[in-house]
């Protein structure tokens, strides 16, 4: 046990340990809030195009799901490898374009797809009656979905969207696997130098220092709205 | 040409509506006079409520016509958004914004659709809200009102469109009793201040206080209609009869 102890969470090397990982935490940092400003954007731009009604939009409805198909079964670390290594090498274009960024494209491919079907699920369940109440006022059918039906599938989806994005966050860890230096790299790097593990135990205490504070603002926000919408519910 | 020459602000002519292999409304002809009340009654599934709908195409009618304030609404290039800006529909479960308080449900279609500024929109929901005495609600959430004041704010949000036509889709059916008079209340003020209007009601005394005329529809069908003294005391048909009996033997006329 006294091992363990030493070779996973020993104080000296954590000391030691904890300025380079801070600064490759750092990295991961970037490259999730990169990778989740996108991927909240795209994911509800693919989750409409999916639910774009009429006979018109067939191929693009077919798009998107063979993107959605693709993506969430495709695992994280062949993505980023095809991506990391095979477009710098297949495309002189992405030669001088950094590992971080790259690593960003990898992570919002993934995620966006997952993120599409949580959208989409919360602009399902919205009852159709909503919308057709939207409609009925002489709302074209963007501003029904704009103004009525996106509101309320948002709010519904929080809980999960928080849920995937606390693991974009964490596999941002995979990305330094395949090459940027954040703060696992850091870790194998430390654990490498100095033939201990701590640096990985620094690593994990910083993740989960940041999604403690995530997880509990979600919860501030949906419980404000619903002291607001349903207090004195009849 | 339609049958509009007589001066109908809605005409429907031979319409027949089918849901799969169910025909809901077959062969059916109605005409509302502007400034006209008509109230549809029936049994639940007899095609109140479908007809309604075709009327400001939330269904889409499968053979006939229908003409609204002069225009053909049923032949294809019809701008179904303009067309719903003049007709407001009010239902049964009164569909209003959960996520918005009482003021935005009532401006956001004046707004987005007709795009008055908030200032006017606003201006006119409170006054609308004042007439129905929920002015002191503005600020709530639909939730923490009652049965009976969500249904009056859903039809001042139809309201405040300034339509030619309301349609009413049995809207007291899912209140409480002690609540259906505030709603019959405003409707009848309605029918007072001239508004055209279908309603698709439950309510047979109601119907025949507020009634220029009473369809009575069965199986998809008008069975009978005419004016409301002569559908509740003296009905020709014999299915007219037999709903009726059934409904005073309800203790509801």
């Amino acid at each position: 046990m006294r091992n363990v102890l030493h070779a996973f969470v020993d104080p000296f090397y954590f000391r030691q340990s904890l300025p380079d990982v801070w600064s490759g935490f750092l990295v991961n940092v970037h490259m999730m809030v990169v990778a989740e400003a996108l991927v909240l954007v795209l994911a509800l731009a693919l989750a409409i195009v999916r639910g774009l009604p009429g006979r018109g939009a067939k191929p693009l409805r077919g798009l998107a799901i063979v993107y959605t198909d693709f993506f969430r079964g495709t695992p994280l670390t062949i993505v980023a490898l095809a991506v990391l290594l095979g477009l710098p090498g297949a495309f002189k274009a992405f030669t001088n374009t950094s590992s971080e960024a790259l690593g960003v494209v990898a992570l919002t491919l993934v995620y966006t797809a997952y993120v599409t079907e949580v959208y989409r699920a919360g602009i399902e369940s919205v009852h159709g009656s909503q919308r057709m109440a939207a409609r009925s006022l002489g709302l074209s059918y963007g501003q029904a979905l704009r103004y009525v039906v996106l509101p309320q599938a948002i709010r519904r989806v929080i809980p999960p969207l928080l849920n995937d994005f606390i693991g974009l966050q964490k596999d941002t860890a995979i990305i330094g696997a395949i090459g940027v230096t954040e703060a696992a790299a850091q870790g194998t790097n430390f654990a490498s130098t100095f033939f201990n593990f701590t640096g990985f135990f620094v690593a994990a205490v910083f993740f989960v220092y940041l999604t403690i504070p995530l997880a509990r603002f979600t919860d501030h926000i949906i419980r404000r709205r619903e002291l607001l919408e349903r207090a004195a519910a009849v | 040409m339609s049958a509009n020459g007589n001066g109908a602000f809605v005409s429907v002519t031979k319409v027949t509506k089918r849901f799969g292999d169910l025909e809901v409304l077959k062969q059916v002809d109605l005409e509302v006079p502007e400034h006209g009340v008509v109230c549809l009654i029936g049994a639940s599934g007899s095609g109140k409520s479908t007809l309604l709908r075709c009327v400001n195409l939330l269904e889409k009618v499968d053979e006939g016509e229908i003409v609204v304030d002069g225009k053909p609404i049923t032949n294809g290039d019809v701008d179904v958004n303009a067309l719903r800006k003049k007709i407001g529909i009010v239902f049964q479960a009164y569909n209003l914004f959960p996520h918005m308080t009482v003021l935005q449900n009532v401006t956001l279609a004046p707004r987005k659709a007709l795009g008055i500024s908030r200032d006017k929109a606003e201006k006119h929901a409170r006054l609308l809200l004042q007439r129905i005495g929920l002015e002191e609600k503005a600020h709530e959430f639909p939730d923490r009102l009652s049965g009976g004041q969500q249904q009056r704010v859903a039809i001042v949000r139809a309201l405040a469109m300034g339509p030619k036509l309301m349609l009413l889709d049995e809207i007291t059916s899912a209140l409480d009793p002690q609540l259906v008079s505030e709603v019959l209340n405003l409707v009848r003020e309605l029918a007072e201040s001239g508004m055209t209007m279908i309603i698709a009601t439950h309510e047979m005394q109601f119907a025949r206080e507020v009634a220029d005329e009473v369809c009575f529809l069965d199986g998809g069908v008008i069975r009978e209609h005419g004016p409301p003294d002569q559908i509740f005391t003296d009905p020709r048909e014999p299915r007219t009869r037999e709903f009726l009996a059934r409904i005073i033997e309800a203790g509801r006329l």
